[in-house]
């Protein structure tokens, strides 16, 4: 653990100023992720720069009918919103359904998106990984894979692989939702769709999203979504609670008569970033609401996918697992009782 | 003797309860010192070889710290130790996340970032880190760890297998596991002149304190372990591991300073020990009643090249049922990996897993009920020793369970109830574990009139003393209440003291054993008291007594027994596994302090619900050691996998076991507890799982 200098500046553009100006700056937020990784050594900044109280603790009616989330705002009190229990069920069930309620008291909206993969050999130091030690090798690909991609993921070569997933389950809910995400830097303000905010490892597995070194995220737009209002959020893990998710499903469907006219779906534990499962969502509409038509979708987004065959564990077992809980997911939202 | 109760059966509330929930009971790092000083070791990064460099500069230049410490430049300790423990004595590597030097420094956090400066060059030599069963240096030890021997063969099983109506044979995986106390293991050390103090967690102060004075070459008196309390150990605080040895060792070197060390929760995983991971192969013959004509359970498992610790796997075997012809055996595959310890029920933990999953088979291949297979196969006398049973009550505990699980009413037919998308099933098995006396705990008794803890001319209060450990599971009221009994007083009138040396030697809290060993001492000195004394002692008044021998050793054979009864529903869609209902009753003779009991039974349940779902200790051996570090990694079960949770107990009245009547009741609820699920969880799906733990992929 490395000392460091800990800021608290007055306004959010002095925060971004700070960590622009510095190579060796962070965010801090919540610090539920962050100061884990210092304490391993996996994160050695020079200055924390503590956002806490700069950017907004509210959530906003938006005039189109939406709601603004401010980054500062926990993910305990964005679960508890009326508005988001109403108006977005998926992303109050996916707060709920990630960490412990200590945590989602400290967890902030910012921080959450923001958070890095969990795979066991990006946080140990001694082993290699192209993510933390960019060109190293990546020691998952023949290692413990379990928690790992089965999409969008780089197999080779060797000095550019990267097989993590990104561990947030609000991310995934958002994806579902079309969400915008508003971030200030040095230039100024931009806004990113959340599905454009976190990237595939490509060949550059050490960068987990497109912001630039100092950009910091000030709010969450949901825009309104009349189909959100009947979404689910299902998570599978290998723990009942307090578990990352293998594979999560945030969904939203509406079926006029025996049709499927609108379909949103998203997986999470199954890529580098919240995964919005478009070729799934197209094989929904026009279809009857069934089983056949659930799997058929959840095929359709896995033509592409690539488990890692690790002999010390890999993710093959997420192919069927994918199409299993998209399955239940679906069926649940549209009360039908049919059984694999 | 034996004892009549009073205090005992009655819920006697922890005595030290109060102090714990108002944060004012130390454990070990907190026991206050003046500018105490931080160790961080530097752990070696290969699995073997050796050390060819250590470069310390950078940490040597940092502000605050106090010494690195080297193999170069380490004190020496005495050769007569375990290999395990001779710490910073040599340039050799044979484990990850070995210490290979230490920092001490005036804050915890500038210790750890002038540990990460060191730079340490290795020359690094292949390891094996694998369990496998071909490997060609698999070896047949002489003994478990219990001291009974590795291998058994009563007959000729494998002729009785090729004759027997029905056979089934199956090969049972249970994985590596690492304890997890919430308080990680800790020491804090001083040298006071010649002397050493050490306050430690551990269930065992004075096994520390031998195996300090012999690593440091002094006499025992010299040397101070104190343990008031622990916040829990499952076995990984009882023997001594290298950090204890370090902390001293690094001491020695600033003396009259305290230096304190407090694993992280990563380092739980490197040096304290682990339940090695084992491959049970079992077969069981039986005739067409399902009378069993054979047994075989022959097992792989892991341990460390340097020191040997053969888990005692197959043991289970040797006593649970009647058979004509049996054979246990243990193969231990020599790793590069750290040394195994003790881990609730040693042995009888993953040993009954495969044991009791094999019955459940068995009832399964031949059409009978599994409780009835059990009764059917119950023997007269202990088929390991021949003796007769001080008392056996399997059949009264399967019995009682079937009634309270509704077990009558269960159709046997797997994959045969679905509800709201859950197949649902319920499995039972069976436990047992010893009831074990470690000789050598010394108790005193004495009268206290006046003074800070008596009260002048009223009733006499009574000081009972003994080095036992409390590590949550409830010695402190128990012998508080033996005491009360023992002296015919009310609770209210013992002052106890225990976890600490100073009130001499004493057996660890292990084995189930502690109620006991301690028990009896306590009981013995009670007993001289009150034959000096009588019931009217002036103040000061004293008798001591050392652990008596049982006088009914080696005519009765003592044991535990249990039955589990799980229910499990495995999605249908998914295969998420979850536990509605876990029941457990037991015989385990008298129950000292419900109170306490009940949680000690759960608590063991809970940690077969853990295993039978969740521990696994995932050692990638191309590095040799295990990657999923922390508790997000390495899973602990939760309340939400589990529903409800009943524990009942039989009342057993056994007058060979101990004065108290009282059996070990710290590790049986484990025992048995994971084939319950399994069994439970075939019954569900049709899906027989034989290796732990059972995940979901296996119902995809
Ligand atoms: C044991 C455990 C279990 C968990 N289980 C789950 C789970 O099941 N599901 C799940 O989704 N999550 C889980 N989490 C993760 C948890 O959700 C995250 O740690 C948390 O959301 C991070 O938020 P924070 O505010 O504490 O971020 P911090 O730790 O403060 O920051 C995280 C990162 O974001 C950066 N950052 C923070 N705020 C901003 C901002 N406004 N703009 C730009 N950068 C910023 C920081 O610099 C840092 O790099 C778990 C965590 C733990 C420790
Ligand atoms: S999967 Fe990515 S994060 Fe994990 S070891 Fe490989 S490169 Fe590192």
């Amino acid at each position: 653990m490395k000392p460091f200098a800990y800021e608290r500046p007055d306004d959010a553009q002095g925060a971004v100023a700070t960590v622009s100006a510095d190579p060796g700056a962070a965010f801090l937020a919540g610090g539920t992720n962050l100061v884990d990784h210092l304490r391993l050594g996996l994160a050695t900044p020079s200055t924390l720069v503590d956002v806490t109280g700069l950017t907004s603790t509210e959530i906003t009616d938006a005039p189109d009918g939406g709601l603004s989330i401010g980054a500062g705002v926990r993910n305990a009190d964005l679960a508890a919103d009326e508005r988001v229990r109403a108006r977005y069920p998926v992303l109050a069930q996916a707060l709920l359904a990630g960490a412990s309620g200590q945590l989602r008291n400290m967890a902030t909206t910012g921080g959450n998106l923001l958070q890095r993969t969990r795979c066991a050999y990006f946080q140990d130091l001694t082993t290699p990984c192209n993510k933390r030690e960019p060109g190293s090798g990546c020691s998952a690909l023949e290692g413990w894979a379990r928690h790992h991609a089965v999409l969008g993921a780089t197999h080779e070569p060797a000095d550019v692989a990267c097989v993590a997933t990104h561990p947030s389950d609000m991310a995934v809910a958002l994806a579902v939702l079309d969400a915008q995400v508003r971030v200030l830097g040095a230039e100024g303000e931009r806004t990113i769709p959340l599905s454009a905010l976190h990237r595939l490892p490509g060949g550059e597995p050490s960068r987990d999203t497109v912001l630039a070194h100092g950009e910091l995220i000030t709010a969450v737009d949901l825009p309104p979504s009349p189909i959100a209002a009947r979404s689910t959020y299902d998570k599978v893990r290998d723990r009942a609670s307090f578990a990352f998710a293998l594979v999560s499903v945030a969904a939203a469907i509406e079926v006029v008569g025996d049709t499927i006219t609108d379909a949103r779906v998203a997986l999470g534990g199954v890529a580098h970033k919240p995964w919005r499962a478009t070729a799934a969502e197209e094989a929904l509409v026009g279809a009857p609401a069934t089983d056949d038509t659930f799997r058929a979708a959840a095929r359709a987004e896995l033509v592409d996918a690539r488990p890692v065959e690790s002999p010390r564990g890999g993710t093959a077992f997420k192919l069927p697992l994918v199409t299993a809980a998209v399955t239940a997911a679906l069926r649940g939202l549209t009360g039908r009782e049919e059984h694999a | 003797m034996t004892l009549t109760p009073h205090a005992m059966g009655t819920a006697v509330p922890r005595p030290e309860g109060p102090e714990k929930v108002r944060g004012r009971a130390p454990y070990a790092f907190e026991h206050p010192a003046a500018e105490p000083l931080y160790l961080f070791p530097v752990q070696a990064a290969i699995a073997r070889g050796r050390v060819t460099a250590i470069d310390t500069s950078a940490a040597d230049a940092l502000d605050g710290v106090v010494l690195v410490l080297t193999p170069e430049t380490a004190p020496r300790l005495s050769d007569a130790i375990d290999p395990d423990h001779g710490v910073l004595q040599s340039a050799q590597v044979h484990q990850h996340g070995q210490y290979v030097a230490a920092v001490v420094a005036t804050t915890s956090e500038t210790a750890r970032e002038a540990a990460e400066l060191v730079r340490v060059t290795y020359a690094q030599e292949p390891h094996v880190a694998a369990l496998d069963e071909d490997s060609p240096e698999l070896y047949g030890p002489d003994t478990l760890v219990t001291g009974a021997p590795s291998d058994d063969t009563r007959g000729d099983p494998d002729a009785a297998l090729a004759q027997a109506a029905v056979t089934v044979r199956a090969t049972y995986r249970t994985s590596m596991e690492h304890h997890q106390p919430m308080e990680p293991h800790t020491t804090v050390a001083v040298w006071e002149g010649g002397r050493l103090v050490v306050h430690e967690a551990t269930q065992a102060v004075s096994w520390t304190r031998q195996t300090l004075a012999g690593a440091f070459g002094l006499a025992e008196d010299d040397v101070d372990v104190v343990a008031p309390h622990v916040g829990g150990g499952f076995g990984s605080k009882g023997g001594t591991h290298p950090n204890t040895v370090l902390t001293a060792l690094v001491a020695r070197a600033v003396p009259g300073r305290t230096v304190k060390y407090a694993l992280t929760r990563q380092q739980m995983f490197d040096l304290v020990g682990y339940r090695p991971a084992t491959i049970q192969h079992v077969a069981l013959g039986a005739d067409a009643d399902g009378r069993l004509t054979a047994i075989t359970h022959d097992v792989v498992e892991q341990s460390s090249r340097i020191q040997e610790f053969v888990e005692p796997t197959a043991a289970f075997s040797r006593g649970m049922y009647e058979a004509d012809t049996r054979r246990t055996s243990h193969r231990v595959a020599p790793l590069d990996i750290g040394v195994p310890t003790y881990m609730r029920a040693p042995g009888e933990a993953p040993g009954s897993f495969g044991a009791e999953c094999a019955m459940d088979e068995l009832a399964v291949a031949l059409g009978v009920d599994p409780i009835e297979l059990r009764v059917r196969n119950e023997p007269e006398v202990d088929p390991e020793e021949g003796l007769p049973y001080s008392s056996r009550n399997l059949v009264a505990c399967l019995r009682r369970g079937a009634e309270l699980f509704d077990w009558s009413r269960r159709d046997p037919t797997p994959r045969s109830r679905l509800v709201d998308g859950w197949w649902h099933g319920s499995g039972v098995a069976a436990a047992t574990f010893p009831v074990v006396r470690f000789p050598g705990s010394e108790a005193r008794v004495r009268a206290a009139r006046n003074g800070v803890a008596g009260n002048g001319s009223g009733a006499p209060r009574y000081v009972v003393e003994i080095a036992a450990s409390d590590i949550g599971q409830g010695a402190w009221a128990a012998l508080t209440a033996i005491a009360a009994d023992a002296l015919d007083v009310p609770v209210e009138r013992i002052d106890l003291a225990i976890g600490d040396t100073a009130f001499g030697s004493a057996s660890p809290a292990g084995g189930s054993s502690g109620t006991t060993s301690w028990g009896a001492a306590i009981t013995e000195a009670a007993e001289r008291f009150r034959d000096k004394y009588g019931d009217d002692p002036d103040d000061g008044d004293a008798a001591d007594a050392t652990t008596p021998d049982n006088p009914w050793a080696g005519e009765y054979a003592m044991h535990a027994y249990g039955a589990h009864f799980a229910e499990v529903a495995v999605h249908a869609d998914t295969g998420e596994i979850r536990v509605p209902r876990m029941l457990g009753v037991f015989a385990a003779g008298r129950i000292v302090n419900p109170l306490t009991a009940r949680s000690q039974f759960l608590g063991g349940m809970t940690m077969g619900l853990s295993a039978a779902l969740h521990e696994e200790s995932v050692l990638d051996d191309r590095f040799g050691h295990v990657v999923n570090r922390d508790l997000a990694g390495y899973h602990i079960a939760t309340c939400a996998d589990v529903g409800r949770m009943d524990v009942e107990w039989l009342d057993e009245d056994d007058p060979y076991v101990n004065p108290m009547g009282s059996k070990g009741i710290g590790e049986i609820g484990i025992v048995g507890a994971a084939a319950a699920i399994a069994n439970a969880a075939h019954h569900a799906t049709g899906v027989r799982v034989r290796s732990l733990p059972i995940t979901l992929d296996a119902f995809l």
